[in-house]
């Protein structure tokens, strides 16, 4: 007999915030892998792109204390190929924002050294403070 | 088909800082071949990086507002096309992203219209449209006759990264098997190598604050460019240039054995084939200097 | 005057007061009994100290401007700002070039603008606050400068800020930045300034020094003006 799982009331609030905040139906994850196997930053991220999938899917909040969130660099690699045309690069910003809109950022923006400023393009700039800060 | 196509250009932050050799090149070269870019005459940052969240309406005014501001150079009949130029791969993903938002959704756009009180409402008449697909419009044939240098000899990777191709709907090219810049390669009189990394990730803004992720990526993608027989890397983002050319630097301090590779843009490919001069080139702005290597070529 | 002075009703951070008609809102405050110490200066729209922010009747925009220079309205929501707390630097202007690299390192909030153009709309001076930022962004510091040149620092840009961006602050910087490093330099100040440190007017000014009091106001009112 299958067993079925239940979330907790707290888990399956968070799935429902994360799946109206990214607009994608997590539920519907088959756990193929293919986001993780293509995705080219894989070996810098504690848990994969499908476990961040998995653990949401279950409604384990833990998964906002992982890096790969903050990893993804929304390069749209999984994107473009998952067979069930789920965009996981949404639900990871649905995570970062989730943890941005508690006013927790991920970079301080005074650590850029003078060296660094003085050669950093100005897009590369702007684009870290809008993916790590609130 | 217009003989000139006079366009609002939308240049972003970047080719007005560490990318001008890529905005000069780009807009010399175009004189040659057809296309006047007449830079809007007031733009604000184009809203990167794109907003993915469902609700996040604000990070999508930016781009709005330039979409007006394009407008208005259409109503005052300062330009003859009414789409909006863009060079950066960056820029022109995250505006093409929001245009699709608004056009395809009247309450955001009506949201957005009414917060921006200030300025004329958007009236979603422009079209987001890259400078490769200019290129492809008038025709790779028609660049060919126009090349005065053919750089034969030279091989060279056609470098996409993420923006020019993803998501699809966003794309200028077949996101798994793009041709775009192979056509152009080839229509300038390189080379186009075949190889692995063209669609992968440079690190991104990880530059910022975790450049060994970075540095690992660019390796990763020079080191395959080599192996595929690659002189040089082209590509159309300024933050992909910098992270593949400018973090040589980071490589070779990891690796003594790491050979480097000139990256240019691809506009300065085409002025160079065009028979610019080399002050529209811009060939001092690069950190591996890729004078050497044209001059094996004798192309300088 | 047959009339009496019409009055009209402002709320004074909620509290309602009767105050008369033309009044400017720092004059409605202290006719309503309120000693401000803090959040008002030159009383002539000069000094930017006096940022405020209201509501008017019926309008549900938050607009700022100088206590001294609106006016306020019937049924008029007011409310003073003392002061905006703001990030501010240090730097020595020889060691810091007139680029976009030089705000990544000091201002580096500046590359966190939206393009809201909240700055722009509550600015009193009229000021294209946004556009600067958006100047400095891109390098633009001759931009930055020449846009940002009425400011008055009253603060209200920053206070509105969703970026939490010192606008008025980098303001300083990117008008310092023009001054010293893009702005033509005067020919005429560099000649005078050198003829000052080789000790050409050393005597003129000794003698002046030197004198005694009614000599010296006999000098000054004897003086030629020159109107040129």
């Amino acid at each position: 007999m299958p067993k079925k799982i239940k979330l907790t009331d707290k888990g399956a609030e968070f799935l429902k915030q994360i799946e109206k905040l990214s607009g994608e139906t997590i539920t519907m994850c088959d756990q193929c892998g293919t986001c993780s196997g293509g995705c080219p930053f894989v070996e810098e991220m504690d848990i994969t792109p499908s476990q961040i999938m998995r653990k949401t899917m279950l409604g384990q909040m833990d998964v906002l204390d992982s890096k790969t969130m903050w990893i993804c660099a929304s390069c749209f690699t999984c994107t473009v190929r998952c067979p069930r045309i789920l965009d996981v690069s949404k639900v990871s910003e649905a995570l970062r924002q989730t943890k941005l809109r508690q006013a927790i950022d991920n970079i301080d923006i005074k650590d850029i050294s003078k060296e660094d400023a003085e050669e950093l393009p100005s897009i590369a700039v702007v684009s870290a403070f809008r993916k790590f800060t609130s | 088909m217009k003989d000139n196509i006079k366009i609002p250009y939308f240049p972003g932050c970047t080719l007005k800082t560490t990318a001008k050799n890529f905005e000069i090149s780009a807009i010399e070269a175009g004189k040659k071949i057809g296309i006047e870019m007449v830079e809007m005459p007031k733009w604000n940052c184009c809203g990167v990086v794109s907003s993915l969240t469902s609700d996040d309406l604000m990070k999508h005014v930016a781009p709005v507002r330039n979409f007006v501001h394009a407008e208005e150079m259409s109503e005052k009949g300062t330009v003859n096309d009414s789409r909006m130029l863009i060079l950066c791969s960056m820029c022109f993903n995250t505006m093409k992203n929001t245009n699709r938002r608004v056009k395809n959704n009247a309450e955001d756009m009506k949201s957005i219209n009414d917060f921006m009180y200030l300025e004329k409402d958007y009236e979603g008449k422009v079209e987001v449209v890259h400078y490769f697909e200019l290129l492809k419009e008038i025709g790779f044939d028609k660049i060919a006759e126009k090349v005065t240098k053919s750089l034969k000899d030279m091989k060279i990777a056609p470098y996409y990264g993420c923006m020019l191709l993803r998501p699809k709907e966003i794309g200028i090219d077949n996101a798994e098997a793009p041709a775009i810049i192979e056509d152009f390669i080839t229509s300038v009189g390189a080379e186009p190598v075949n190889w692995d990394a063209k669609g992968r990730c440079c690190g991104s803004y990880h530059t910022v604050n975790n450049k060994d992720i970075v540095v690992n990526l660019a390796k990763g993608i020079i080191e395959n460019a080599h192996r595929s027989g690659a002189d040089a890397i082209i590509t159309s983002c300024p933050l992909c240039a910098f992270n593949l050319d400018n973090r040589q630097k980071l490589i070779m301090e990891k690796d003594p054995n790491f050979k480097t590779m000139p990256v240019f843009y691809f506009t300065q490919l085409l002025a160079l084939a065009l028979g610019l001069e080399e002050k529209f080139i811009g060939l001092e702005d690069h950190y591996i200097d890729p004078k050497e290597l044209l001059k094996n070529k004798n192309l300088i | 005057m047959s009339d009496a002075q019409k009055m009209v009703k402002v709320y004074v951070m909620g509290e309602a007061y009767m105050v008369p008609e033309g009044s400017t809102i720092i004059g409605a405050f202290e006719y309503a009994g309120f000693q401000l110490k803090r959040g008002v200066g030159c009383r002539e729209g000069f000094c930017g100290a006096c940022a405020t922010v209201y509501r008017e009747k019926g309008d549900y925009k938050m607009k700022g401007g100088l206590g001294c220079q609106t006016v306020v309205t019937d049924e008029m929501y007011i409310a003073q700002i003392p002061f905006v707390p703001a990030d501010k630097p240090t730097y020595k202007m020889e060691e810091i070039t007139p680029d976009a690299g030089t705000f990544m390192n000091l201002y580096p909030s500046v590359f966190r603008c939206v393009s809201c153009n909240t700055c722009t709309k509550a600015c009193p001076q009229d000021i294209q606050v946004m556009d600067y930022i958006q100047a400095i962004i891109r390098g633009d510091i001759a931009e930055a400068a020449s846009l940002s040149f009425d400011c008055i620092r009253c603060g209200l840009c920053a206070l509105r800020c969703p970026a939490e961006i010192v606008q008025f602050n980098a303001a300083i910087l990117a008008q310092r930045l023009y001054g010293k490093y893009i702005a033509p330099q005067s020919k005429e100040l560099e000649a005078r300034v050198n003829e000052i440190i080789e000790g050409k007017y050393e005597k003129e000014l000794n003698d002046l020094v030197g004198m005694a009091k009614q000599e010296l106001i006999d000098k000054y009112y004897s003086r030629e003006i020159k109107i040129s």
